[in-house]
């Protein structure tokens, strides 16, 4: 049954139930699912329940406790957290500890939430199915023959499975986005700069953001309050205020815009059983008081192009680091330091990885930059103004999430560019910067879809209230039970 | 033929803390004592911009009269390098915080400035068994890792091996003065490269430019240079072509090798680094920091030439460094008298410092107790030449000029009848002066009057001597 972080956060604040009795129970049923799921890369139950007993006798005491004190949560292998395995997905890293936890974690934990583990994930958060695992692919709680997504799979897998009400994940094209519709969650990829990126693995710089994975829109309200707002060790970060989003959930949508992309719902068209699903939210939204309008986003075909051409180029020069001199795998076996950087980067990184950095390395070899890099970066440029155009016509965008439910393991792991299409939806939102989230839309063929909102940059709030609206009309996840418990 | 020499010039800014992260800026420490997750490049880790080093750059700007851009931007330079923990180096490509600007010759010549861009130091190789490739072992010290430095680029106006050491030391005097840098070369924080061709007199092209690296002293440079100019001509002379290709300057062996030609050379890739907003800088910041400057070496110079007096060789060994011009003004303003203030710190002072193995800024003597010396001489309480001894003892140990003269009792005897004591003892110990100043030769007076002052220890007031001298000798 779906158990909300806000709901045990409150048992364990009025000490209805003991933040160790809740990690206990989290952590058996990590357990009891975890061979048909292989979510996590790292179990932390040690961990987990010393700090559950902390913020116990912290409540005991009378103290007060964090926002999200006692709740369960998984949080993504790409995050550092000081002294514990941090894998990032990759064999490169397959040792790599920390010596310093990223402002993600040291925020969650501020806020009380209870870390059981670190969640596998396409390497170096390239994928959209966790089959780029360097370790193991992980499975779909709603079908254990369909992939999770990617590449936040595993936290977008535990979640789905209701082993845990809260994850975080990143998405730089649809990383979060993508799993929580594949795992009918509600994922939110943040504005850029609304959270720090400070000790999260770095895939594309300029797109990477980290979000939550929750059970209901209310607990991705709540993580994000947790871990957004300015952080000096991340220039890119911004400083504006955090507000208390929950007081930003809506129950209805009466006076609220809402835009169809007219260049999407043309996509969508082609598939008459996703077609209907998404007819019907907009009629939910409708029938919220929502006004339904038109929109356009002309540069939105390019999204795919424009992004494949920049996060590679950023992604080539972000893993130059990874060499084997000062951390992670060393493969050495004579020869001089340059032959220790080409075995080690070789045998260390997957095949996805090393055809991004080629792709990326290639676009930015002079000659080719203003060709490839500058121009994709104009591209990006008019792709904002689309937004910008679109949303003075609207509030929020309504779009889908990905063009289809979970796909079986290995359909696609082949042929990348159909992998790639699966962020066709989610890519543009990454490239110009704003916030965008999954809420769970229903099934096709008894598999999860995701409707996806997008807001204004630094607009969380209206979006995160008009998905609750639509949550709690609909209550499409709450209605279904995932295959394994 | 005429050489033609452009030179990219390293500075390590002298700021408290790293270019990007927190960690000290020092040279000399333990290794890889002086690192961070930042500074080490750890995953995930990210830079954050230092706004001292940024004023420094500025200001280096402002005083070498360049352009200083109130917008800017980083860039990834990528390349492979174990020294460089993220295997990109933060620089600034296309727009660079400062263009143009000048530096002036004595000859009136004016060397153009390029650019002057900020960017991150690398760390530093040790090869167990010579080069890296060919050694067992290398051992990296990644302190200097993330060192704010800056590049300042030359124009190829520099036409033979002495303007390029004079426009160094200029460089490195103004850099000095403003505080920005140790520019200390054998610590390495300056460091030079050299673009050098050849073209025959009179003609303007450029032909093709061959860069020298590894020169660690102004001397080197140099000779690095004269022995590359005269590579060229040779080759020039021989016909052979002159490829482009960077060379290595081999101090041992005086002559530079090749290292990698144009082929081989580095595809950075730059672009702009998505970890850095552009920095953008406020006008009034900047007027501010250009207002902060103080008086540079070659205005000041010339200053203590207009309004002291001063031999513009005096001047110009006074204004080397900012500390020693200050000390020269402390001592002239204590002394009420800037010529004997300058007389004294170039030549006794300097003097003993040499003996002492120090230099103004290491000497416990403070300006005002020189100014003081300075003043007890010019009242009578004290010989030149006691002086000179009080001086010795003040550049070595400090202390008040007066308690020391008191000390070892070297005030100034003008009183005739004690005087008069030790004139008859020397006139009795020297007959044979005596007698050669009464048949009429003047020197020999000189000799007895240094006589009775070293019979004095230097105490007796020298009129009153020569006074007594003739009166007895008639």
């Amino acid at each position: 049954m779906m158990e909300t972080g806000h709901a045990i956060r409150e048992a364990v604040a009025a000490k209805r139930r003991s933040a160790e009795a809740v990690t206990r129970s989290a952590l058996e049923a990590i357990e009891r699912m975890e061979p048909s799921l292989k979510a996590y890369i790292t179990l932390l139950p040690e961990r987990a329940l010393a700090k559950a007993r902390e913020i116990d006798a912290r409540i005991a005491r009378g103290d007060r406790v964090g926002s999200l004190a006692g709740i369960p949560t998984a949080v993504k292998d790409i995050f550092c957290l000081e002294g514990e395995l941090t894998t990032c997905g990759s064999k490169l890293l397959a040792n790599f500890k920390p010596p310093f936890s990223s402002t993600v974690v040291q925020r969650l934990e501020a806020a009380d939430a209870v870390i059981v583990g670190k969640t596998n994930m396409d390497e170096f958060a390239m994928g959209s199915s966790c089959e780029n695992s360097a370790f193991f692919p992980t499975h779909n709680p709603w079908d254990l023959e369909g992939v999770p997504g990617g590449s936040s799979g595993g936290s977008a897998s535990t979640v789905g499975s209701r082993a845990v009400p809260i994850g975080v994940g990143t998405d730089t094209g649809g990383s979060i986005r993508e799993p929580a519709s594949f795992c009918n969650i509600v994922g939110v990829k943040p504005t850029y700069g609304r959270v720090s990126r400070y000790g999260m693995i770095a895939f594309a710089s300029s797109l990477d953001q980290a979000g939550p994975m929750t059970a209901d829109v209310r607990d991705a309200a709540d993580v994000l309050e947790a871990i957004a707002g300015f952080d000096p060790m991340d220039s890119t970060s911004v400083d504006v205020p955090v507000p208390h989003y929950a007081d930003q959930l809506r129950d209805d949508l009466s006076g609220v815009r809402i835009g169809l992309v007219r260049e999407f719902e043309e996509s969508i068209a082609t598939d008459p059983a996703m077609a209907r699903l998404y007819k019907e939210a907009y009629a939910d939204l409708a029938a919220l008081g929502a006004t339904i309008v038109d929109v356009s986003l002309p540069h939105a075909k390019y999204g795919l192009a424009t992004y494949y051409l920049i996060a590679p180029a950023e992604c080539s020069s972000n893993l130059a680091r990874y060499d084997g001199t000062r951390y992670g795998v060393r493969l050495d076996g004579g020869g001089d330091v340059y032959s220790m950087f080409d075995k080690t980067r070789a045998a260390g990184f997957g095949p996805e990885v090393k055809r991004r950095i080629i792709l990326g390395t290639y676009a930015l070899c002079s000659g080719y930059y203003d060709a490839y890099y500058v121009r994709a970066q104009k591209v990006r440029t008019l792709m904002k103004q689309d937004f910008d155009q679109a949303f003075a016509a609207c509030d929020v965008i309504a779009c889908p999430a990905v063009s289809c439910p979970p796909f079986e393991l290995g359909a696609k792991s082949q042929d990348p560019v159909a992998m790639y299409l699966m962020d066709y939806f989610t890519i543009p939102m990454s490239l110009a910067g704003l916030p965008a989230l999954s809420v769970p839309a229903g099934y096709v063929d008894d598999l999860p879809v995701g409707l996806q909102i997008c807001a204004p940059a630094f607009e969380e709030g209206r979006m995160l209230g008009v998905a609750h609206a639509y949550e709690r009309r609909t209550q499409h996840a709450a209605k279904r039970e995932p295959v394994v418990s | 033929m005429e050489a033609v020499i452009g030179l990219e010039v390293h500075v390590e800014l002298s700021t408290a803390s790293k270019m990007f992260c927190g960690c000290r800026n020092e040279f000399g420490a333990e290794p890889n004592t002086h690192v961070c997750p930042v500074c080490l490049g750890m995953p995930g880790t990210l830079p954050v911009i230092n706004r001292r080093a940024v004023e420094y750059l500025c200001k280096s700007g402002f005083a070498l009269e360049c352009a200083v851009a109130p917008f800017s931007k980083f860039d990834r330079k990528n390349y492979f390098y174990p020294d460089m923990p993220k295997n990109y180096q933060i620089s600034q490509y296309d727009m660079p915080l400062t263009t143009g600007g000048r530096v002036e010759l004595a000859s009136g010549k004016t060397v153009r400035l390029n650019r002057i861009h900020l960017e991150e130091d690398t760390g530093k190789n040790i090869h167990a068994g010579g080069h890296m490739t060919a050694s067992d072992a290398t051992l990296i010290d990644y302190n200097r890792a993330g060192v704010p430095l800056m590049e300042i680029v030359s124009e190829p106006d520099l036409s033979t091996p002495a303007e390029a050491e004079e426009y160094l030391s200029s460089l490195k005097a103004v850099l000095s003065f403003i505080g920005v840098s140790d520019v200390k070369m054998h610590e390495g924080s300056l460091r030079c490269d050299a673009n050098v061709s050849i073209r025959p007199a009179g003609t303007t092209g450029l032909g093709t430019k061959t860069e020298i690296k590894n020169m660690n002293s102004f001397k080197s440079v140099v000779a690095a240079l004269e022995h590359e100019i005269e590579r060229q001509r040779r080759c020039a002379a021989a016909g052979e072509r002159i490829v482009q290709e960077t060379r290595g300057w081999d101090e041992e062996r005086g002559v530079t090798y090749s290292m990698r030609s144009k082929e081989q050379a580095h595809d950075y890739r730059y672009f702009p680094d998505p970890d850095l907003p552009p920095l953008s800088l406020d006008p009034k910041l900047l007027e501010r920091w250009r207002a902060e400057l103080p008086e540079l070496p070659a205005r000041r110079k010339q200053r203590f030439i207009d309004a002291y007096g001063l031999p513009p060789y005096d001047a110009g060994v006074l204004t080397d460094s900012r500390f020693d011009a200050d000390y020269f003004e402390a001592v002239a303003a204590a002394s009420d008298d800037p010529k004997q203030a300058s007389n004294w710190l170039m030549g006794d002072v300097r003097k003993s410092l040499e003996a002492h193995g120090l230099a103004l800024n290491t000497t416990p003597m403070k300006p005002a107790q020189l100014g003081e010396l300075i003043r007890m001489v010019k009242s009578g309480a004290i010989t030149g030449k006691a002086a000179k001894e009080v001086c010795d003892a003040m550049v070595s140990a400090g202390g008040d000029p007066a308690a020391i003269v008191a000390q070892r009792g070297l005030g100034q005897v003008s009183d005739a009848s004690v005087i008069a004591g030790i004139v008859d003892k020397v006139i009795a110990a020297q007959p044979d002066s005596v007698a050669s100043y009464k048949a009429g030769k003047a020197k020999a007076l000189d000799f007895l009057v240094g006589q009775i002052m070293k019979e004095s220890r230097g105490r007796a007031n020298v009129d009153v001597v020569k006074a007594l001298l003739k009166e007895r000798l008639g």
